[in-house]
């Protein structure tokens, strides 16, 4: 808990700040407003976290998260009884995408960079393709309600991004979670000692599909069918997670860190807004606060990628 | 396949084998060799292809075509090479080829005697974003994705917040470089020619180029045998950023003003890296070099120039594209790493 | 963790310069706050706005069409016809057109339509399509491509106006060029064909709301992106009328777009004060998620304008809003191929091919609303007559 510690700061500076124009914001259904806008990015930074960690990168999300909603809504075609078997068939997507993003990083040993940039030109060309250039069919009530309605007062975005935020502490006190760590921090010495590097990988980059096809379903759910749904979103989550203090290159990083990053990043976006800085200068101080907070938070962050099993110098 | 195949160029870390420079027979596998037969067999495949379609493929305006097309990207892709064989990378090179756009067709405004200043304004301009990525990275330790990154929103924000639509002027006597060619070869091919020949010049025949290859393949190590580490990745982000400066100025030449969009319309980042390591060249540093990425880049163009004349629609073009890029670096990377065990 | 202050620090100077900055000059307000008092809270005109345009497209409104009012596809506004004898030639034709970009629904909608009014004319032997990806260096290669490819007649969506205009220009001398939906900075193509234009989309959008927002109501226009000219024109005509109104517009506010961020933005603005009384939009694509946070929000959906797109008429019918859908009819991408045949055949055409561009309302909303259709459709797609229709635009048949 102690590495969330700084970026947790800075969040609440954040908060305060947003809460100073905008008194609303402390009411109940203020914050929870505010939770549920940063619900889906925040699930897709607790994925991305397993990936990054584990010294890769997975620029496919944004483009996951589209096609996923594409896929519902031409799927599901406003049947109502559709609604559940596609909901599974999303889930099933998003773990075939991660176990192919990861087997090919790992046994065709292709840098996760490469591999999830082709994930990305692959789905976004193959998903239009499928429904002939523009979305097709419509969302379901039911569909819509996990990132429209609640339960009493509580979004169900938010109890989802409890329950995914809770997950993901709970795996990294798992055996896979330290396992992943060390494969981030030293993969060859990681493999000496016995852990499958190959095996734990893949289940992070899993990890990351499951999470962009949660994210799909609550932004889906929130705005209905869009073609442009998860534009972006790859970097908006490897941000957030590098916030949080994560380093890319792995081996270093906490899950609550880097969903206080993400959190960070939403809260950043919405002071922004409320202060009206306008729409071209935002991305301007946007970028001056990345290099800034990751600056200041890197003591000796590695600044090159990780060397991967099969360099030659993996081994110096 | 037992020989140890590697890159020829020095690497700066121990030879582990004595057959490190293999016969011909090696060298044929490497990336470089690859990309150039894939190139090939490409566009053998393209001219049956399209000859089945009842059209032509190599004609005059084909082969211009594809030099035209592939100009701007050769010239950025020649430059992240650099940052890439450095260990680096540059998200930047977009929005700095909207922003060098704008500033050479602002200061030209028209006026033939503009051209150097307007030249030299971008250069400098380049030089400086350049200076701002090495900084950051080697100085305040911030990792390439993010640094790059983060200088790429703010060059967004400059060129969002000043400019709203197509500005400037670029003069006739400039659009020679967008449009004039001798014989079948653009100008525009000659000056990506220039900048290729240059970088590699630079790679083979200098210490510096010595010291990218050293840096890029171990850093620590190239630290430890007295390399001044971060003033390598410096000047080989300055040398990135010059390359995408000078592709803003050919893109306003073709354009005749500049453009905010110009940059990021082109998917200038993703895809130059991707003609990189199409090309052959280490996404981890240290191995590869810039005849590849030419090769990686005439790739691309020759894919898309078949697509073209068989008129596929963009989303068909989007799946090939990841496909290739994801199974040629799956095949360098098993050549690659067959080593004596 | 001397670094770590350093970071609170610095995120603390800008948060403080954010609130402190007086932003001079820009196309959008900085805070509600600091505009009402200014007046009508819509910012400094555009540098798009041409105020002859902007007289001339409201004139067109009121205008007479010529042509098969069954077929507005085919009419014209006030045509100046121009002679096309010296492009006479005797089929068949080999048609060709370099496409700007199909990324995104209103271009998918109108790449279909064309292609199926190619289909309708024997006489075009050959038609060679390039799609230029959004990039104008591509369309310039694409044009100069097409040139060689023995085209009888080139035609040109832009992908945008200045920079494509030497590349046109070029062809020009070789072929018959024609040019629709953006236009080029030359008067060289035999035609130009356009709906009336982004002024009377703003305008016709504007004045319903004027009229349907009671006086000193506050309305929200959101937008897509500043800077694109289509856009541009759009809001700028829009402002025009807001300026001369009762009403107070409390924000302009960019969405890219994207639904999401629209629905977030319109909750705030429903925090912030608690009412909003209208809705101004310069694109209908994310009008649905603007009504949606209405909805969520528990409260009433004010007048509100959208686009012909399926899902906001259904919407629309469904929740019988009070709204307007400005046109920017998909069925000019039947016009150009009529045109260049019968340039071919020597036929006069305009040369200015002003498209009549109705708009949506509450009385003809059960002509336009196909609900078989998918919910990014263009009701004035044109296309309903059409072989293929409805499959092959993603439609049902029922």
């Amino acid at each position: 808990m102690r590495r969330a510690l700084p970026i947790v700061v800075v969040l609440v500076v954040l908060l305060a700040a947003i809460a100073v124009v905008n008194p609303f914001f402390l009411e109940p259904a203020g914050f929870l407003g505010f939770l549920k806008r940063a619900a889906p990015l925040v699930i897709l930074a607790a994925g991305q976290y397993f990936v990054i960690v584990s010294g890769e990168f997975d620029l496919s999300v944004g483009s996951l998260v589209t096609a996923e909603v594409v896929i519902a809504a031409r799927l599901i075609d406003g049947d109502e009884s559709a609604t559940w078997p596609v909901l599974a068939l999303l889930i099933v997507i998003g773990l075939l995408v991660g176990l192919v993003n990861g087997v090919v990083t790992t046994k065709l040993r292709v840098p996760s960079f490469i591999v999830t940039l082709g994930m990305l030109l692959v789905l976004t060309g193959a998903v239009f393709l499928w429904t002939g250039g523009a979305p097709r069919g419509a969302l379901s009530e039911g569909f819509r309600m996990f990132g429209r309605g609640g339960l009493g007062p509580l979004p169900w975005s938010v109890l989802i991004l409890l329950a995914m935020g809770a997950a993901a502490i709970w795996l990294t006190r798992t055996d896979f979670g330290r396992t992943l760590i060390a494969v981030g921090d030293n993969e060859r010495a990681a493999a000496l000692s016995g852990v499958r590097v190959d095996r734990a990988k893949i289940f992070a980059f899993m990890l990351s599909g499951l999470a962009a096809a949660v994210a799909a379903v609550l932004l889906g759910g929130f705005a209905g069918v869009s073609a442009q749904a998860g534009q972006g979103l790859e970097f908006s989550a490897i941000t957030a997670v590098v916030l949080g203090g994560v380093a890319l290159g792995g081996g270093r990083g906490s899950v609550p860190a880097a969903l206080a990053g993400a959190f960070t990043l939403e809260a950043l976006f919405t002071l922004l807004n409320l202060y009206g800085i306008s729409g071209a200068l935002e991305s301007t101080v946007q970028g001056v606060i990345i290099i800034a907070a990751v600056a200041a938070g890197a003591v000796r962050l590695p600044w090159k990628f990780t060397p991967r099993r099969g360099d030659a110098h993996a081994a110096s | 396949m037992n020989l140890p195949v590697r890159a020829r160029r020095p690497t700066g870390r121990p030879t582990r084998s004595g057959a490190a420079h293999g016969g011909l027979a090696a060298r044929l596998r490497e990336p470089t060799q690859v990309v150039f037969l894939a190139l090939l067999g490409l566009v053998a495949v393209g001219y049956v292809l399209v000859a089945l379609d009842g059209g032509q493929f190599l004609t005059m305006e084909s082969v211009v075509g594809i030099q035209q097309r592939s100009a701007a990207l050769g010239i950025v892709a020649i430059g992240q090479t650099l940052v890439i064989l450095a260990g680096s990378l540059d998200l930047s090179v977009a929005y700095l080829i909207s922003l060098a756009s704008l500033v050479a067709a602002e200061t030209m405004a028209g006026q033939d005697g503009n051209i150097l200043p307007a030249v030299a304004a971008v250069l400098a301009v380049s030089m400086l974003v350049g200076l701002v990525n090495g900084l950051i990275i080697t100085r305040l330790r911030v990792h390439a994705f993010i640094a790059t990154l983060g200088v790429a929103l703010v060059i967004k924000g400059v060129v969002d917040h000043l400019y709203d639509g197509p500005a400037g002027k670029v003069p006739e006597s400039f659009q020679v470089l967008g449009y004039s060619r001798i014989g079948p070869v653009p100008v525009s091919a000659m000056l990506w020619a220039g900048v290729a020949v240059a970088a590699w010049f630079l790679l083979s025949r200098t210490r510096l180029g010595y010291r990218i290859y050293a840096v890029g393949g171990n850093e620590e190590v190239a630290r430890l045998s007295g390399i001044r580490t971060g003033r390598v990745i410096v000047v080989t982000h300055v040398l990135c950023s010059v390359c995408a400066g000078i592709a803003g100025l050919l893109l306003a030449a073709r354009l005749g003003a500049g453009a905010p969009t110009v940059g990021t319309d082109g998917g200038y980042d993703l895809e130059s890296i991707a003609a990189v390591v199409l090309g052959g060249t280490a996404l981890a540093g240290g191995k590869g070099g810039v005849a590849g990425t030419v090769g990686g880049v005439l790739l691309l163009a020759v894919l898309d120039t078949i697509f073209n004349q068989l008129e596929v629609n963009s989303f068909v073009k989007d799946v090939v594209r990841g496909v290739v890029i994801v199974i040629a670096v799956a095949v360098y990377a098993r050549r690659g790493t067959r080593r004596p065990a | 963790m001397p670094r770590h202050k350093a970071a609170i620090a610095v995120l603390a100077a800008l948060v403080v310069a954010g609130c402190t900055t007086d932003k001079p000059a820009s196309t959008t307000p900085s805070t509600a706050s600091a505009t009402s008092a200014q007046g009508s809270g819509t910012g400094e005109q555009s540098k798009f706005f041409v105020q002859a345009d902007f007289d001339a497209q409201l004139a067109m409104r009121s205008e007479t069409p010529q042509g098969p009012s069954d077929k507005p596809w085919e009419q014209a506004i006030a045509p100046q016809m121009t002679g096309t004898a010296t492009y006479k030639k005797d089929g068949p034709y080999h048609l060709c057109f370099s496409n700007a970009a199909v990324n995104n629904p209103w271009r998918q909608v109108g790449w279909k339509t064309m292609q199926a009014e190619v289909g309708l004319h024997k006489e075009i032997g050959k038609f060679t399509a390039l799609d230029a990806e959004g990039k104008d260096d591509k369309q310039i290669s694409d044009i100069a491509e097409l040139q060689a490819k023995g085209c009888d007649a080139l035609i040109v969506s832009p992908n945008t106006t200045a920079t494509l205009t030497p590349a046109v220009t070029a062809a020009c001398g070789k072929v018959p060029v024609i040019v629709f939906d953006r236009g080029v900075e030359t008067d060289c193509p035999v035609t130009f064909i356009k709906p009336i234009g982004g002024y009377a989309f703003g305008a016709d959008a504007a004045e319903f709301l004027v009229e349907k927002v009671p006086a000193g109501g506050k309305v929200l226009a959101l937008r897509i992106l500043p800077g694109v000219d289509v856009l541009e024109t759009r809001w700028s005509a829009a402002k025009v009328v807001f300026d001369r109104s009762q009403s107070q517009v409390v924000g302009v506010e960019f969405t890219d777009g994207d639904a999401a961020k629209t629905k977030s933005i319109v909750s705030d603005y429903l925090q912030r004060y608690g009412k909003i009384d209208g809705v101004w939009m310069d694109s209908g694509a994310t009008a649905v998620a603007a009504i949606e946070a209405f909805e969520d929000a528990g409260v009433p959906v004010p007048p509100i304008n959208g686009e012909d797109q399926q899902d906001f008429l259904q919407k629309w019918k469904d929740a019988g809003l009070t709204a307007v859908a400005p046109t920017y009819p998909t069925y000019q991408w039947r016009t150009p191929i009529i045109a260049a045949l019968k340039i071919l055949k020597g036929e006069e055409v305009p040369k200015l091919w002003n498209l009549p561009q109705p708009k949506v309302t509450g009385e003809n909303l059960s002509t336009y609303l196909k609900p078989n259709m998918p919910p990014l459709h263009y009701a004035l797609c044109g296309c309903e007559d059409l072989p293929g229709y409805p499959e092959t635009w993603g439609g049902k048949k029922s």
